[in-house]
């Protein structure tokens, strides 16, 4: 019955399997909602799945379950342009055989085999707030940018906010980042991020655990983690708030015996409460890319993959009032309240921006771009 | 006794344009009625009662016979209370009351009481424009408008108080003349107003002055608080003083809008802030029959949209017209009519929802929110404004400052930055840099080559539409205006550019 290695054949066990995921959606969400513990849920097998939840409906279910047809489901997949990768493919990522309840099926959108490549290299998976400030956003933008250049993958879940950024980054050097996505992975989610989303699946792949047209729960957020946490050989958290998801990632991670790392932000930062806590709690530090790669290969990598942009080129003034940016005065207001000159400071900040060393933020913040 | 039949010239107000009416009054034998017909609106009809009132309680007689009116050109709607008096006049000379000779030289404008006094209505400065334009002596107005009336040169305006000496000048006697002209009152507080009030705010001003210099299209976006509004109040105190051509066309609106704060010319550059739940016939101009929306209010001053993302999609949609062009076409019936809306736009938005996103307190607007709320404010409206800043709460530091140079002085500024783009566009259809198309950009702002490598620059890294480009050179343009020079410089392009990009433009797209 497999047809291992063949285009889009992911073996009939595993689509069913898949297939009954996403039948059950519904009821794994209830089930989830009392309680019961996902890993524990999702490691049972058809069987025990469709007794434990198929309800009243469960001979039907069964009927159903019996009669799937795995032709039909690889149809699918192909009308909207997925690529089923099974267990039982020596393309599946052998990353994620080491978690408990490893998905039977991942849909790839985007070229497979640029995946399978991108998932060999190793892999950072970036992950934090939906509600990002300016500066973690830059950060975590600044990691992709840097981890990207420096050859690796970088995964996250392209939600709002820091991941989205991550993904961002990735894509202005190398573009080599997977987004592991809560629902269907043909289909933006969210909307918002439509734009990203074609431009991740067409420089690196955009994956899902759920067949194609599956709609997102609030059960397969979690489960979308467990499947960034497992991908990445070291997670960075750049910025979560004290209850953030971001930090199941980060406990997931731990749990599979990887590294966590964190992006350190003001202690008085609501925002970064989360993260800061990690730190506390044992996390590693970093301050971007060079941090993650010192971590990961030894001292020199970092030096040598710093990615800094050269500020030394720039004539004395612009330097200067970078420095001053950098350094707290993000207004105009306040770079201006030492009595230089407005229009120099509009000029020069403008000059900034279009070398892509500053952003503005909301609120007329500019924020320094990561280094 | 047989028929008699008496014509008055009056105008209805068509828009904000004056139209000849006829009313002809016949008087016969028969069964006592009183028919008004031609078209007449409500008000027009209600205006028999008043006419019968009005002619008793000035001590004429009403005939008891059977009596039409007819309100000529009967194709085109009539509206509004202004034909009280023709209705009134034609009656008293179809019924040999009142001699009939002083008609053809006199029209007659207004509205009665059921006392016989003629009550000021709108629309009187259109009224006496059509005057001249009839070839008539003059006009019989409301003496509270006769001022107004009297802005029109070349027709003699009668003020009259009421229907009695309105028989007195048909009659032939003394023309009463017209009210002494008001002290020099301010129009309205905002004169007041003035930018030396002002702390903090460094960057608003600025794009205030500039904004004020090239006659710039501008968006505000700050927390609630912050000082959006008072900033906006304050333009108007920086613009040139109408003159008089201007203030003929911004009276000639109100005055048909009936809106107007004081008879006679206006003095100062109207400011209307219209709420954001106003249709889009309230902002642009409509209605069944077609009255001045906000926008022609706000011709040659400015218009000012608090919250702009809660404005009406349609609304927005409406403004494009009148901002592109200067005027709105509103199509009635077989008519177009034509409002100008040369206003400077003025628009401000809370930065999301809530209103706090970027600021000291926690924004706790949910993702769908800020996502709504960012694309209510793109689109094509945004695009069409020059200068987008961002006015953030003063610090207690900044409040302490000294004080910001007073209106007055940065007018001076505006003034001579005004001067220099009429001298340069002298051979064109604008005015001021806010003003030029695409075409009159190429043509009259000269940029050197430094300027164009950086806005090619900023171009080509995707942070300028193709219509940004050609504002942020306008802008350009005017901060080398303002500076007294005529070419636009690098640090002239950077300023500009610094007072448009966005984040949301600049930090997505750019890669």
């Amino acid at each position: 019955m497999s047809v291992n290695g063949a285009g889009t054949g992911a073996c009939a066990v595993c689509l069913r399997r898949t297939w009954l995921i996403a039948r059950l959606a519904g009821a794994i969400e209830l089930a989830w909602a009392a309680r019961r513990p996902l890993p524990a849920l999702l490691a049972l097998t058809d069987e025990e799945l469709i007794a434990a939840l198929g309800g009243e409906r469960r001979e039907r279910l069964r009927a159903e379950w019996e009669d799937f047809s795995a032709a039909a489901a690889r149809q699918r997949c192909d009308d909207r342009a997925v690529t089923a990768i099974c267990r039982c493919d020596r393309r599946y990522p052998p990353a994620l055989r080491e978690l408990p309840d490893p998905p039977a099926v991942l849909h790839v959108f985007g070229d497979p085999g640029r995946f399978v490549a991108l998932v060999e290299q190793d892999c950072v998976a970036v992950v934090g707030a939906r509600r990002g400030t300016p500066y973690g956003l830059e950060q975590a933008r600044g990691l992709g940018r840097g981890l990207s250049a420096a050859g690796l993958t970088v995964v996250s879940g392209m939600a709002l906010g820091i991941d989205s950024a991550a993904h961002l980054g990735a894509l202005d050097s190398a573009g080599t980042t997977v987004a592991v996505l809560a629902g269907g992975a043909e289909r933006a989610y969210p909307a918002s991020k439509r734009q990203l989303h074609a431009r991740i699946a067409a420089a690196g792949a955009v994956v899902s655990e759920l067949p194609p047209g599956a709609a997102v729960r609030r059960w397969t957020f979690p489960a979308r983690n467990r499947i960034i946490a497992a991908l990445g050989r070291l997670t960075v958290v750049v910025e979560a708030g004290e209850r953030s998801g971001s930090l199941i990632t980060a406990t997931l991670s731990l749990d599979l015996g990887r590294d966590v790392a964190a992006m350190p932000g003001l202690v008085t930062s609501p925002a970064s409460a989360g993260a800061n806590g990690l730190i506390v709690d044992g996390a590693r530090l970093v301050r971007g890319a060079a941090d993650v790669l010192e971590l990961l290969y030894g001292a020199e990598a970092g030096q040598l993959t710093a990615t800094a942009p050269t500020p030394a080129a720039l004539p004395g003034d612009l330097s200067a009032l970078l420095e001053r940016v950098g350094g707290g005065c993000d207004t105009v207001a306040a770079l201006t309240a030492d009595g230089t000159g407005l229009d120099s400071v509009l000029a020069g900040l403008a000059q900034l921006e279009l070398r892509r060393l500053v952003w503005r933020a909301e609120g007329g913040r500019y924020v320094c771009r990561a280094r | 006794m047989a028929a008699v039949l008496s014509r008055v010239a009056t105008f209805a107000i068509d828009g904000i344009d004056p139209r000849p009416v006829w009313v002809e009054v016949d008087v016969r034998p028969g069964l006592p009625t009183f028919r008004v017909v031609g078209m007449a609106g409500k008000a027009v009809r209600e205006s028999r009662d008043r006419v019968r009132a009005a002619i008793l309680n000035s001590g004429f007689e009403f005939p008891a016979r059977r009596i039409t009116a007819n309100l000529a050109p009967a194709s085109l709607p009539k509206v509004g209370p202004g034909f009280d008096a023709g209705l009134a006049v034609g009656l008293l000379a179809a019924s040999g009351q009142c001699p009939a000779e002083g008609l053809e030289r006199w029209a007659v404008f207004g509205e009665l009481s059921l006392g016989g006094e003629l009550r000021p209505c709108r629309g009187v400065l259109s009224a006496a424009e059509g005057a001249r334009r009839s070839g008539l002596r003059g006009l019989i107005v409301p003496r509270e408008r006769a001022r107004e009336a009297a802005l029109v040169e070349g027709i003699e305006v009668a003020a009259v108080a009421s229907l009695r000496d309105v028989a007195e000048v048909l009659e032939g006697g003394t023309v009463p003349e017209l009210p002494p002209a008001e002290k020099a009152l301010p129009d309205s507080p905002d004169t007041e107003i003035d930018l030396a009030d002002v702390r903090g705010h460094v960057l608003p001003l600025r794009a205030l002055e500039i904004a004020a210099a090239g006659g710039h299209n501008l968006l505000m976006e700050g927390p609630p608080g912050s000082g959006k509004t008072m900033l906006a109040r304050r333009l108007p105190s920086l613009l040139p003083s109408l003159s008089l051509d201007e203030a003929l066309e911004v009276t000639r609106i109100h005055s048909a809008a009936g809106v107007q704060r004081h008879p006679g010319l206006a003095r100062t550059r109207p400011f209307r802030a219209p709420h954001h739940t106003i249709s889009a016939s309230g902002l642009v101009g409509g209605g069944q029959v077609p009255m001045p929306g906000e926008a022609s209010l706000a011709h040659h001053g400015v218009l000012f949209l608090d919250e702009l993302s809660e404005f009406s999609r349609p609304s927005l949609e409406a403004l494009r017209q009148p901002l592109e062009d200067g005027h709105a076409t509103i199509v009635r019936g077989q008519r177009a009519l034509l409002f100008p809306t040369r206003f400077m736009l003025v628009a401000a938005t809370n930065p999301c929802p809530c209103g706090y996103a970027g600021s000291e307190r926690p924004c706790s607007c949910s993702d769908a929110e800020l996502a709504r709320h960012r694309r209510r404010l793109s689109g094509p409206l945004l695009d069409r404004l020059d200068l987008l800043m961002t006015v953030s709460r003063p610090s207690a530091e900044q409040l302490r400052a000294p004080a910001h140079s007073s209106s007055a002085v940065v007018r001076e500024r505006v003034l001579a930055a005004r001067e220099r783009q009429a001298r340069r566009l002298r051979d064109s259809a604008a005015s001021c840099n806010g003003q030029l198309d695409a075409r009159l950009v190429r043509s009259h702002v000269r940029a050197d080559e430094a300027a164009q490598r950086a806005l090619g620059r900023a171009y080509d890294a995707g942070a300028l539409s193709a219509r940004g480009h050609d504002r942020v050179l306008r802008v350009a343009c005017t901060i080398a205006d303002l500076d007294g020079r005529d070419g636009v410089g690098v640090d002239d392009v950077m300023q500009s550019l610094a007072l448009r990009l966005r984040v949301a433009d600049s930090w997505e797209v750019a890669a």
